[in-house]
């Protein structure tokens, strides 16, 4: 079966659609009630963050778009400091789109959503002309405990940066995918609520925390350096990259330290706690490659210490990853 | 001899200012990311060729393949790093929307090979394949459109913008006389051997180092480079050998000379060089989609001295539009700026 733009009408095969698929893997106490919107409680203050996830192919190597869309607004909230609660999700339906399909990937972002400790509580569905894609935007609130303060200008001389696994998989995963080269390389797609959790369960006075999506570490420890107004410097040496993955980025002309990951963290933690924060990453699921990467000094910019000794200044990243031709 | 041995050295080198220039974008970048120029003298200054296809690619061939991405029934496949180099007309990427609207359509391919799939699966539609590099990606393409034939295609043209090293390096060796020594490109040597250099080294009696990509190996090609110098030689090295052999690749070179011919360039920068562009020939003769008549047309914009980049007659950030900001990779004006191997676009996102 595949959706048709009947399905996008409002009329019965809408309805058929909602309450087959997503009323289904969905189901809880605020989306059942089926009002105009959902009526929330909350309480202190809130973090809400929005993402659009639009990628192709729709499954891949250790993930699929449903799940990746719960764990990309997740770790946005938790990067915060929030305990993420509630989710929303609009759906883009192309025409012609595998309802099987679109049913697996709804059941992996209920899988998702259950692990992360969050609930749909409200969504919508349109279907436009198309070739079968689909397109999900993601809305997620959270709520941030009283006493914690986590924000990119946190950050101080003296701090040191922590990074929460290799870096590169994603990115490397999803361009396999797409060139078709046969690998071992797997999506890092994961929600990193076991390593926020346990860095403040263990009394870490974490000052700043990033997820290292799109435009990679490289980008974000530039918009990190500016919104502190220090200067921070990494060392090339210690930046995790699974030796597969730098094999495949080399080959395409791809640097590592730009590449998009969807289950990795920086945090930026006091010098005096980075011992005992690096040893609570590491017995995480998601932090168990966890490695001091560098550290916040006096000054402004990024720059990186290379494995013989010299610095380089580096910078965000400009345009695409794109392979290379030579 | 241990790197710390070679760094020692090149730090502490005190004789005349040399300079050197790596001809391969792949070395520029390399240079920066390891912060090679940290780590020698700064008595020896590294300038970079005219090393990346896409930055020596003139105006018109960009205008040849909008032309043909806007053509009804025709699809463009291009490597994606020449979706931003400036036409006449605009870009690839400023062009795909016209292109879709006029019937035409313009896709980024990860390998030629697509074009056959993609040619037998729409018999009516012609594909359109954007061919730029070296003899690195010569051998892909000539293989790719022996495939096509011999499988009786014949909606496949290619556009090529394929050029050779050696007569390029000949041009600088003529033409600047200043450069003392010459980094090797890596990749295209993997393809050619060792000894396509020589004549070179000869007559000009310059020291001509084959290096590899890492910092280690870069760092041992400067350091031979400059003993050779200081000995007064001037001969080719390889201190790439784990990938160049002798005689170089004699599989790729028998596809390129089966497809291709020589004939003469368009550089930018550097103006036409005779021999140095590959032409499909012979019984390939007919999937070449115009690529020869590219040669004269070329128009810089103004005030945008890639030219002298190209040929390390300046660095990139005494170009005016680099140092006033005109142009940047969100707003390239030349192709150096476009490309990741292109000498504006590496320094400036390294800030130099």
């Amino acid at each position: 079966m595949k959706i048709t733009m009947a399905h996008g009408s409002g009329g019965k095969s809408s309805a058929q659609l909602m309450g087959e698929i997503f009323g289904k893997h969905f189901s809880n106490g605020v989306l059942d009630k089926m009002e105009d919107a959902a009526v929330l409680e909350v309480g202190g203050r809130i973090a809400c963050s929005t993402d659009s996830f639009v990628v192709t192919p729709l499954v891949f190597k250790g993930g699929d778009i449903g799940k990746l869309c719960v764990c990309g607004t997740v770790n946005d909230l938790l990067m915060m400091g929030a305990v993420p609660k509630y989710l929303t999700c609009g759906f883009i339906l192309e025409e012609g789109l595998d309802i099987e399909l679109l049913d697996r990937i709804v059941e992996s972002m209920a899988k998702q959503a259950k692990e992360a400790g969050v609930i749909i509580v409200a969504g919508d569905t349109k279907v436009v002309e198309g070739n079968g894609g689909l397109y999900i935007n993601t809305t997620g609130i959270g709520e941030i405990p009283e006493g914690r303060d986590v924000s990119s200008g946190n950050c101080r001389p003296g701090d040191v940066i922590i990074c929460s696994g290799n870096l590169g998989d994603h990115h490397a995963c999803i361009l396999s995918h797409r060139m078709e080269i046969d690998n071992n390389i797997t999506s890092d797609c994961a929600a990193l609520g076991d390593i926020v959790d346990a860095l403040f369960k263990g009394g870490i006075s974490v000052r700043t925390m990033r997820d290292v999506t799109r435009g990679g570490l490289g980008t974000v420890i530039n918009e990190i350096a500016e919104s502190s107004a220090v200067k921070i410097e990494l060392q090339e040496e210690s930046i995790p990259v699974n030796p597969e993955v730098k094999g495949f980025a080399d080959i395409l002309g791809l640097d590592p330290l730009y590449m998009g990951n969807e289950g990795k963290m920086i945090a930026v933690v006091p010098s005096g706690e980075a011992d005992k924060a690096l040893e609570i990453m590491k017995n995480t699921e998601h932090g168990a490659d966890a490695a001091v990467i560098g550290c916040v000094e006096e000054g402004q910019g990024a720059y990186i210490k290379t494995h013989l000794g010299a610095t380089r200044r580096f910078d965000v990243l400009y345009g695409e990853g794109l392979p290379r031709i030579c | 001899m241990d790197i710390r041995d070679v760094i020692d050295y090149l730090k502490s080198y005190d004789g005349r200012e040399l300079k050197l220039m790596e001809v391969c974008g792949t070395h520029t970048a390399a240079i920066f990311k390891n912060g090679i120029r940290d780590l020698i003298s700064p008595k020896i200054k590294l300038i970079s060729g005219p090393g990346c296809p896409v930055c020596v690619t003139p105006t018109a061939y960009i205008d040849r393949c909008v032309e043909y991405a806007c053509t009804p029934g025709c699809e463009l496949l291009t490597f994606g790093d020449m979706m931003k180099v400036p036409g006449s007309r605009g870009s690839l990427s400023e062009n795909k929307a016209e292109a879709e609207e006029g019937g035409g359509r313009i896709t980024i391919m990860y390998s030629p090979f697509e074009a056959i799939e993609k040619a037998r699966a729409n018999p009516d539609t012609t594909y359109v394949v954007a061919a730029v590099g070296f003899e690195t990606t010569a051998p892909t393409y000539a293989l790719m459109i022996q495939q096509a034939k011999a499988l009786g295609i014949e909606n496949i043209k290619l556009v090529t913008a394929l050029k050779t090293a050696v007569p390029a390096l000949e041009w600088i060796c003529r033409n600047q006389e200043d450069i003392d020594g010459f980094i090797c490109p890596g990749h295209v040597s993997v393809i050619t051997g060792v000894h396509v250099y020589d004549e070179l080294a000869s007559e000009y009696g310059k020291p001509f180092v084959i290096s590899g990509f890492e910092a280690e190996h870069i760092l041992a090609a400067i350091y031979r480079i400059v003993k050779q110098i200081e000995a007064g030689m001037g001969r080719v090295e390889n201190m790439y050998t784990n990938a160049v052999r002798e005689n170089g690749n004699r599989k790729a070179l028998d596809a390129i000379e089966t497809a291709f011919c020589a004939g003469p360039a368009m550089w930018r920068g550097l103006g036409v060089i005779p021999e140095s562009g590959l032409y499909l020939a012979g019984d390939y003769a007919g999937y070449d989609g115009g690529s020869r008549d590219l040669v004269e047309d070329m128009e810089l914009p103004e005030g945008c001295r890639c030219g002298d980049v190209i040929t390390g007659k300046i660095n990139p950030d005494q170009c005016p539009m680099f140092a006033g900001g005109t142009c940047t990779p969100m707003k390239p004006f030349g192709p150096c700026m476009v490309s990741s191997e292109g000498s504006c676009g590496i320094w400036y996102r390294n800030k130099h």
